[in-house]
């Protein structure tokens, strides 16, 4: 920067750059090709597209319930803008789920006219917080797995696929650091914070051992480079997991192990099928109350806009 | 606000300071409350910079800060008032001299 441009810029010339509003938004997908690439199934693309988009959808929906709850006021925004970063990834998402599977359904149409039967989210996103510190260790989780899972989406065969994981990345980084401080924060803290951030932390654990376990689409998109498959995250989502925990003087999450004996939806002779119980549609009751509130305007004033 | 356990029940006030893109200098943009200086600075990320202000913040305890009182207005500034030769524009600059 030359002396002369150096105070050029100390003058607000240029009405479009005022630096209260910020200058210099771009669209993070701009120049993507949509075409999905050759030799990979639709169906699977769509379906995988829905799983990440409804986990982003649901977690947003819980964390706008913060709203006007939170301990802080700055917290209450720190939460609100998490939520809107996640409410962002399920747009694109949903969108892309929606073009590739062709069927002329878009964004509005997925997350407001869907039953809960073909929600795909897992249970970890749909949770209920019982207090903050289930927040911060659910969010936690939720933050350190997904963004393993979308540092490596980003290598995606699929372009448009990439491009979202890519742009989550820097979001994601950024949720996970709020919780993990937080968690630190409170295990660290008081006896009675502690306490009550172990119960968080305890709480959490049986809930991971989904997330981890893949379903049928996402192992075989995993085989075609479209995918991530979540049991290969398992050891960074463990290792972050154990780091926050030792700063934060508890003891990490126990995580279920994985299920043996491989692919098992299938199999009915018994056992729980391994994996995709969530990402099947299978939820529980909160999700009820969940859609209640999400899809209650534009399903009883349809296509109503403001 | 009232102690409990020895517990302040309120955080103390942070001034936010936040430098633009095109700017070189970092603006005062308002202020928050935080445990400490590193909440604090979370906190400014989360309330002034959601709309792609900033690319660096600074965040300074309020209780840090020394200002100069209403009472010291007329002995603090007054003088300077009558003051017009201590503005550049008040000299004819030579040709010779380009960047003032």
């Amino acid at each position: 920067m030359s002396f002369d441009a150096a105070y050029e810029a100390l003058t607000d010339h240029d009405d479009d750059a005022r630096w209260a509003y910020g200058t210099g938004f771009a669209d993070p997908l701009a120049g993507v090709p949509t075409t999905v690439p050759a030799n990979i199934d639709r169906g699977d693309l769509a379906a995988y597209c829905m799983m990440l988009g409804d986990d982003a959808l649901i977690m947003s929906h819980r964390l706008q319930q913060w709203v006007t709850r939170a301990p802080e006021l700055e917290d209450e925004l720190a939460i609100a803008n998490i939520g809107l970063d996640l409410l962002g990834q399920a747009r694109l998402l949903l969108t892309r789920a929606g073009e590739v599977e062709g069927a002329g359904r878009d964004e509005d149409a997925l997350a407001y006219l869907r039953e809960p039967r073909e929600f795909r989210h897992v249970p970890l996103a749909e949770r209920a917080d019982a207090d903050f510190a289930h927040l911060t260790a659910r969010l936690l989780v939720f933050a350190t797995w997904r963004l393993a899972l979308f540092d490596r989406l980003a290598a995606s065969r699929d372009p448009m696929l990439a491009a979202i994981a890519a742009k989550g990345v820097k979001e994601l980084t950024y949720h996970r650091e709020y919780a993990a401080q937080w968690v630190v924060r409170l295990g660290d803290g008081t006896d009675l914070s502690h306490e009550r951030m172990r119960a968080a932390m305890a709480a959490v654990g049986p809930l991971i051992g989904e997330l981890l376990d893949p379903h049928e689409i996402e192992r075989r998109l995993a085989v075609a480079g479209v995918a991530v498959d979540p049991a290969t995250v398992r050891g960074e989502v463990e290792e972050v997991l154990a780091e926050v925990a030792r700063a934060a003087t508890l003891r990490p999450p126990v995580i279920p192990p994985p299920p043996t004996g491989g692919p098992a939806a299938d199999d009915v002779s018994g056992a729980e099928p391994a994996g995709g119980r969530g990402r099947d549609g299978v939820h529980g009751e909160a999700l009820t109350e969940i859609l209640g509130e999400l899809q209650g305007l534009a399903r009883s004033l349809p296509g109503s806009v403001w | 606000m009232s102690d409990h356990d020895g517990i302040k029940h309120e955080w103390p006030l942070f001034e936010v300071f936040v430098r633009a893109k095109r700017g070189l200098n970092h603006v005062h943009v308002g202020s928050l409350r935080a445990a400490d200086h590193e909440m604090a600075l979370h906190h400014a990320r989360d309330l002034y910079t959601r709309r792609n202000e900033g690319v660096s913040i600074w965040v300074v305890r309020s209780d840090d800060v020394v200002s100069s009182g209403p009472g010291d207005k007329d002995a603090f500034f007054a003088p300077s008032g009558d003051k017009a030769y201590r503005h550049p524009t008040y000299y004819a600059i030579p040709d010779s001299v380009p960047h003032i």
